[in-house]
């Protein structure tokens, strides 16, 4: 028998499975799956470490089909931004990972998801964007593009909601978009998220096969394959690995983060620097008005403390802190007394 | 002509807001206090910043009773646009003291009534420098008037003020020549009245504390570990999330590091999912608010119920429905609190009457959130949280936090030498209350799934009926546990008394009161404090041992009778409200005259009975 391989925690990639998907055969989400746990797998990182959160919607179904021996919370609808600030707050050394879809995020919860990126919350932040509400049989989402048919023939007249924009606007710090089924770009930049410390926002348009594939639709699987326009390619290299990265200078783009790792940027078209705003927003605004689906790391703020650091949050987590530390000695509360009597 | 009573005075000061009325009413109640009298005081404020009519009734009563009083002896009449009502609130032979910088308007007259002027506007003007703050010192007059009125002497009054302004002696000189002047113009006038005079009591008030609920609710939170606090500004419960912002870092200091997040959410939903998420990966979570961001919180509460994650809510209740009244007290959330969500669904609720309990049942909400992983209600309501109110010290019982059954990896280790499965929603132990693991737990059986959705014993999705009424029948059953475990009632009981009373939070000084009048008027009434849902044993034995009993809560519909009856329905025509809902304190007399009026069925009686006790509480 062939030896298994594992990775630099001696975990096998069946380490990183999870329950048996639900979602619709040839749905984008599971694509979106496979390369989460690739990227997990490929970062080497203890499921253990990890907590799973979503809201309420097919996506948020999808953290039940990875990463099985991790702590998993699949909360309500449109509050897995809020509940995962808490989650972090009370214990910032794990590794949240949150997935959500575009009615989760972009309408019910967009409130919620505008202040956790405005705290800049630690997270990995998945918006498994297919501009239609699937679970309630395909109603029109804030996303779905203006002129996009719906499969009765109703047309969108409302411009769709950019949450690629909305992120930077509001003040993640790594916001990117891609494709469910382009996993070559896809699982380098949920790596590069997982090394992130601070709001890491990506935007995967994620085709719904069964209520939003049709003629029409700007959310098929056919139309954004026609429409996807790579800013550049993407390779993760992290923080272990002490290779001579491929970099060609000119043409190339290279991110160093917190943690050393290094995220390469193979520019396809022009010259991009993802850590200057301006230019990241009028790429949006360009690829949005030539009717595009920008995708790759369009936005990288490495300098940004995160939530946790932000409230001054120790070593220990809250959640692990003990009464000794916590209840302060009853002199202090004679003294608050006597303060009182005054 | 009466003989003045000693100690026994209720004095009302109407003023707009914004004025520095607060500032000149809190050193007059704190001199009396620090003259060793029992006092109280109750501020009906409007919501609003400046410019709105607010008043602040203060009590001395020497007989220690701390309910508002519905008798006004004395109003200070310093708001124009109240006035022609005001004249009308103190009671025939009262006291009114008014602004006479200018004459007093001919429309305010009224017979049976005193009035002393005092020319405060011109005071101010004479002895303060011109500035936009110097309306701001006006008021301070009053506090010297009634000062010289009412036998408060100049040194406790400057004493106060050193206190209150310690290290700003130009604060403390500039108030205290504006309450000097107050004090000697009604002195060179030769004022004098002969309805109250208050006595210094030696040591009387030696020991005591004066504080308001939602601060020893905020620091029962920080004593009983509360580490993440989540919450949204809201009248009247802002104040407790912000005296843990000012007592936390003082209290808890951990080498420069914060142990404790304290976050201003963006909105009430977003303040209680965090605390769900901060629950879930282990910390004490807590947010407070009241009614419309308790309605909002709904949806969460009832996943923290479902997916069995300890959180703390306090519910500082003000007037609804809708935005009500907010800041005026009731306690009309009840409801709203014990069957919060939507489902079948049914939350424990701790209810403190007075300042230690409030502190206890703060610090001792974590333990009951862990012990039954589930949301916890503290149930507190304005005049508790936001009046003064005097107290016996604060005092901490040193016991153990309780986390309940909360397993560490060497537990899960353990457990499986023994052969046990770790199943998180399993009941193990036929209480109802399955073993919980939390995230960062490094064995690899300790992870789980949580999820509002309907689940097995495994944490497993499942829309099975049997999984799902299976989990729907234990949560009772942990809500039945619970009934053993939650503050028992205090019980007053005499044998071959046949009338009961039931109160509960800021009812209960009135109902002491109350209780003692009824007595001296021939009705002797036994009486149980209630101090949390569910109801337990004590207090179905206490309703079945009277003839009937009297359920005083503040608000229109009787929601705790409704609990009462719905549990007992046996025992429901026992049952008799008393119902206060006007959105003020509680007072004495209201208690008195609804018992009465049932007591004696007779309206006629009653107004004559009323007539006499308004009379002889003055």
């Amino acid at each position: 028998m062939a030896e298994q391989k594992i990775n630099r925690v001696s975990l096998t990639e069946k380490d990183y499975e999870g329950a048996p998907s639900t979602m619709c055969r040839g749905c984008g989400h599971d694509a979106i799956s496979a390369s989460v746990m690739r990227a997990f797998y490929d970062s080497s990182v203890d499921p253990r470490k990890v907590i799973k959160l979503s809201g309420i919607g097919c996506s948020s179904k999808t953290p039940a089909y990875f990463l099985s021996q991790s702590f998993g919370f699949n909360a309500v609808h449109g509050r897995m931004s809020a509940v995962a600030t808490g989650a972090n707050v009370a214990n910032h050394t794990l590794i949240p990972i949150g997935v959500s879809g575009d009615g989760d995020t972009a309408a019910i919860g967009l409130g919620n998801f505008c202040h956790m990126m405005r705290r800049n919350v630690n997270i990995t932040y998945i918006v498994e964007n297919n501009g239609v509400y699937g679970l309630t049989k395909g109603q029109f989402s804030a996303t779905a593009d203006k002129g996009s048919v719906m499969k009765g023939g109703k047309i969108n007249e409302m411009p769709a909601l950019d949450l690629a924009e909305l992120a930077i606007v509001l003040g993640a710090t790594y916001v990117a978009r891609s494709f469910s089924g382009d996993r070559k770009q896809l699982a380098p930049l949920i790596e590069g998220a997982l090394a992130h410390k601070g709001s890491a926002i990506l935007d995967v348009i994620s085709p719904c096969v069964t209520f939003n594939n049709h003629e029409g639709s700007t959310k098929s699987l056919k139309y954004v394959k026609e429409h996807l326009d790579p800013i550049h390619d993407v390779d993760f290299i992290p923080s272990y690995e002490n290779i001579e990265a491929d970099y060609k200078p000119g043409t190339d783009h290279m991110v160093t983060m917190h943690d050393g790792s290094r995220i390469l940027l193979h520019k396809l078209h022009e010259d991009y620097d993802p850590t200057n705003r301006m230019q990241a927003m009028q790429m949006i605004h360009a690829s949005v008005a030539e009717g595009k689906f920008l995708t790759g790391l369009i936005y990288y703020d490495p300098n940004r403390p995160d939530f946790a650091a932000e409230l001054g949050l120790g070593d220990t987590p809250l959640a692990e802190l003990g009464q000794d530390i916590l209840q302060p000695p009853p002199e202090a509360l004679e003294r608050i007394n006597a303060d009182l009597m005054k | 002509m009466e003989t003045p009573l000693i100690n026994d005075l209720s004095i009302s000061i109407a003023t707009e807001n914004g004025t520095g009325s607060a500032s000149a009413n809190n050193i007059l109640f704190k001199a009396i206090f620090k003259m060793g009298i029992p006092c109280s005081s109750k501020n009906m404020f409007p919501s609003n910043i400046q410019g709105l009519p607010t008043w602040y009734q203060i009590r001395a009563s020497a007989d220690g009773y701390m309910a508002r009083k519905d008798v006004i002896d004395c109003i200070v009449m310093f708001n124009d646009v109240t006035a022609a009502k005001d004249i009308h609130r103190v009671r025939d032979g009262g006291i009114i003291i008014y602004d006479d910088s200018t004459p007093l308007s001919p429309t305010l007259k009224r017979d049976g009534v005193t009035f002393f002027g005092v020319p405060a506007n011109k005071l101010i003007q004479k002895i303060v420098p011109a500035s936009p703050l110097r309306i701001k010192q006006r008021n301070m007059v009053y506090v010297g008037a009634l000062a010289a009125l009412f036998g408060i002497d100049m040194e406790t009054i400057k004493s106060v003020l050193q206190d209150t302004f310690g290290r700003k002696p130009a604060v403390i000189e500039s108030n205290f020549v504006c309450i000097e002047a107050g004090y000697k113009h009604f002195k060179e006038k030769g004022y004098t009245q002969n309805i109250a005079m208050l006595q210094p009591i030696p040591n009387g008030n030696k020991g005591k504390i004066i504080t308001e609920g939602n601060t020893a609710c905020a620091l029962g939170a920080i004593y009983g570990g509360a580490t993440v606090v989540a919450w949204y500004p809201i009248t009247p419960s802002s104040s407790l999330a912000e005296a843990i912002e000012h007592y936390m870092p003082r209290l808890r200091k951990s080498n420069g590091n914060a142990p404790y997040a304290i976050v201003q959410a963006e909105d009430e939903i977003a303040a209680v999912s965090m605390i769900v998420g901060a629950g879930w990966a282990g910390a004490r979570a807590m947010t407070s608010t009241s009614g419309p961001g308790l309605s909002l919180m709904n949806e969460a509460i009832g996943l923290a119920y479902f997916a069995e994650i300890p959180c703390v809510f306090y519910i500082i209740q003000r007037g609804g429905p809708s935005t009500g009244l907010p800041t005026r007290t009731q306690q009309a959330d009840i409801q709203l609190m014990y069957y919060s969500s939507h489902g079948d669904t049914k939350h424990i609720i701790l209810i403190p009457h007075d300042m230690k309990s409030c502190f206890d049942l703060s610090r001792k909400s974590f333990d009951f959130a862990d012990r039954f992983q589930t949301p916890v209600f503290v149930m507190m309501d304005l005049d508790l949280g936001m009046n003064l109110w005097s107290s016996d010290p604060l005092e901490l019982k040193k016991e153990p936090f309780d986390r309940g059954k909360l397993l560490s990896a060497a537990d899960l280790e353990q457990w499986e030498k023994q052969g046990k499965k770790f199943r998180r929603y399993f009941d193990q132990d036929g209480d109802g209350i399955p073993y919980r693991t939390i995230p960062g737990n490094p064995n690899r059986k300790a992870s789980y799934f949580a999820r509002g959705s309907g689940h097995d014993a495994d944490a497993k999705y499942s829309e099975d009926e049997k999984d799902y009424k299976e989990t729907l029948d234990r949560l009772r059953k942990k809500f039945e546990t619970s009934r053993k475990f939650v503050p028992k009632p205090i019980v007053e009981q005499q044998d071959g008394v046949k009338t009961g009373v039931i109160c509960f939070g800021s009812s209960y000084e009135p109902v002491r009161e109350a209780r003692d009048r009824l007595k001296a008027a021939g009705l002797k009434t036994n009486h149980l404090l209630l101090r949390a849902l569910p109801l337990t044993e004590e207090t179905r034995k206490f309703v079945a041992a009277h003839d009937v009993v009297y359920l005083v809560e503040q608000n229109r519909d009787g929601q705790m009778a409704s609990i009462f009856k719905d549990e007992w329905p046996d025992l429901a025509t026992k049952i008799v409200s008393v119902l206060v809902y006007d959105g003020l304190p509680v007072t004495t007399l209201e208690v008195v005259r609804q018992i009465r009026r049932h007591h004696d069925g007779e309206t006629q009686e009653e107004t004559q009975w009323q007539n006499k006790k308004l009379i002889a509480s003055v």
